[in-house]
């Protein structure tokens, strides 16, 4: 049998529980009034700050899926935010700007890719599994560094945001926020529903004991390969958005170290907590920042303040506010 | 003897240049208890493993009711009705009792892609779940995690979820391995109870477990078959005697 670690899932007591459900109401809550302090701090730069920290919040939350769900540590998984944003830049540059063929084009292409890496990478486990899925993700990259017509290195600007007709406008900051702030709540409303269901106790079982799963009947590779898929999509998602909100695409978005960066964000959260990762992100992301406004050598501050989450605080920033709220009540 | 439920032939693994497993012929009849027994080392959990499908054979075949499932998947094995529990205990630690059964019930109850409705609560799966836990006596423990369950309770929480899937061959290996006198004879009684109503091939140490339960006994010694007969005859067997029992074992 393999050691089959304790779910980060605490002692289901009642103010563990509630502890939890304030602190993705004060988040949620703080999220929805952002704009208004940026007005009143007049620093518009933060909605675009916390903007960009809810779309790797989502980036995070879909990794959450199938690492902490599922056992499988996607070490690539910055290929679908590449895939969702590339999907939007290249078809905004021949001049196709509707949302409505983009964006499910995006999330198209972005399953496709991770029914292709999935299919083959999940032939295997652990740390094959961690670097087939990374290379991967760097032949992505370099596919896109090649491509000379959309900016190959440089990347590719994007003239004219994604167009919904009219209805709304995406160039409008304070929109784009929303609708990024709406895209975060859908993807861990269905990601809830999603782990909750018949399907998600599926995956939790082969993350346990795979072989165990087998033998009573589950062919654990098409749950896997669907999940793979589902996070895959969701992650493309990030990218539709996060393209958007740079106006920008390059090949940077598929570098590895932000695979690397989308794997701390959940485990500074806490694997296989969903809401976890999305404060994962947003503690990785404003340190990131506003640590480099302190210094220039930050990353001697943010190094070792990760490795001090991740090696102390057992169950990372949701574990950290269940024993809050566990020892308040 | 009528068609049997399971007919193994010629069964051959090799490790390297170790015959683990070499020629084993036999035929289980529905209904019996076939109890396969040997020193260690014999090939008894690598033939187990072999008809769970965990393990690839190098020869021979095994059909099960009529159909050659030699090369199947474990899972494709599972649904056609053979469960298996294994000699290391193998349960899911971090699920509760019920939610252990419940998802072997989930296995056998159509596809699980669904992807909505939650499915903690959901009485299909955990009525016929409670209940299995509550015929091998875990009723008062289903609320608590696996892990928590001593090791006896763990090995009957295996059984309980290899017998909420209806198997029509039930794959015990060794069921009462590491368990002291008491649990031993409570996972004794407990298959005794299941006799006559589920076809079983056990993988056991303990002979009095074996020459309680068993209606026909295979003996292996270095990967081959020595003798199949009732218990009576096998006790009785020269050969048998010579090459494990011991005297006073079977006395």
């Amino acid at each position: 049998m393999k050691p089959d670690p304790k779910p980060v899932k605490a002692p289901s007591s009642a103010t563990v529980q509630s502890a939890r459900t304030t602190a993705i109401q004060i988040v949620f809550g703080f999220l929805a009034v952002m704009p208004l302090l940026a007005l009143a701090l007049d620093e518009p730069f933060y909605l675009t700050l916390f903007g960009r920290v809810m779309v790797y919040a989502i980036a995070a939350l879909s990794l959450d899926l199938i690492l902490g769900y599922g056992g499988m540590v996607s070490f690539g998984h910055a290929a679908f935010l590449g895939v969702g944003a590339y999907t939007v830049g290249i078809l905004s540059f021949h001049g196709i700007e509707s949302a409505f063929l983009q964006w499910p084009a995006a999330l198209l292409f972005s399953a496709l890719a991770a029914v292709l890496i999935g299919y083959v990478s999940l032939r295997t486990s652990g740390v094959y599994f961690i670097m087939i899925t990374l290379a991967f993700a760097q032949m992505f990259f370099y596919f896109f560094t090649s491509l000379e017509v959309y900016g190959g290195d440089d990347g590719l600007t994007i003239w004219k945001l994604s167009s919904f007709g009219g209805l709304i406008s995406l160039d409008d900051n304070l929109t784009l926020y929303y609708v990024i702030f709406t895209a975060l709540g859908g993807c861990l409303y269905l990601s809830h529903r999603l782990v909750n269901s018949h399907f998600g106790r599926v995956l939790q079982g082969i993350k346990s004991n795979e072989t165990r799963m087998r033998a009573i009947g589950y062919p654990t590779m098409r749950y896997k390969l669907l999940a793979f898929t589902i996070s895959g999509t969701m992650c493309g998602l990030a990218g539709v958005l996060l393209a958007n909100q740079s106006e920008f695409v390059a090949p940077s978005y598929l570098a590895w170290h932000r695979s690397g960066e989308l794997i701390v964000m959940v485990l500074l959260g806490g694997m296989g907590t969903l809401f976890g990762p999305v404060m994962g992100a947003i503690a990785f992301m404003l340190l990131a920042h506003f640590l480099a406004d302190l210094t220039i050598y930050w990353p001697v501050i943010f190094g070792p303040f990760l490795i001090a989450v991740v090696l102390f605080g057992r169950g990372g920033l949701h574990g950290l506010i269940g024993r809050m709220g566990g020892k308040g009540g | 003897m009528a068609e049997p439920l399971l007919r193994i032939d010629g069964l051959t693994k090799r490790f390297g240049g170790l015959i683990a497993c070499d020629a084993v012929s036999l035929d289980i009849a529905p209904g019996e208890i076939h109890a396969v027994i040997g020193p260690n080392g014999a090939g008894k959990t690598t033939l187990v493993a072999q008809l769970g499908g965990a393990l690839r054979p190098d020869e021979g075949s095994v059909v099960f009711e009529g159909r050659d499932i030699t090369r199947a998947t474990p899972e494709e094995r599972s649904r056609r009705g053979i469960a298996r529990s294994f000699q290391i205990t193998s349960v899911f630690a971090g699920f509760s009792a019920l939610d252990n059964v419940a998802l072997a019930v989930q296995a056998h109850a159509g596809h699980s892609f669904r992807f909505w409705r939650s499915v903690a609560g959901d009485a299909e799966l955990e009525d016929p779940a409670l209940a299995a836990l509550e015929r091998i006596g875990l009723g008062d423990r289903a609320g608590d995690p696996a892990g928590d369950l001593s090791h006896g309770e763990r090995r009957q929480l295996e059984l309980a979820m290899a017998l909420v899937t209806e198997p029509r061959l039930l794959l015990l290996d060794e069921p009462t391995a590491g368990m002291g006198r008491e649990d031993s004879d409570r996972m004794i009684a407990l298959l005794d109870a299941l006799k006559g109503e589920r076809t079983m091939l056990l993988v056991e140490h303990d002979m009095d477990a074996v020459f309680a339960l068993a209606d026909r006994i295979t003996v292996m010694t270095y990967g081959k078959v020595i003798a199949t007969d009732t218990p009576a005859a096998i006790r009785a067997n020269e050969a048998v005697r010579a090459a494990y029992l011991g005297t006073d074992e079977v006395a």
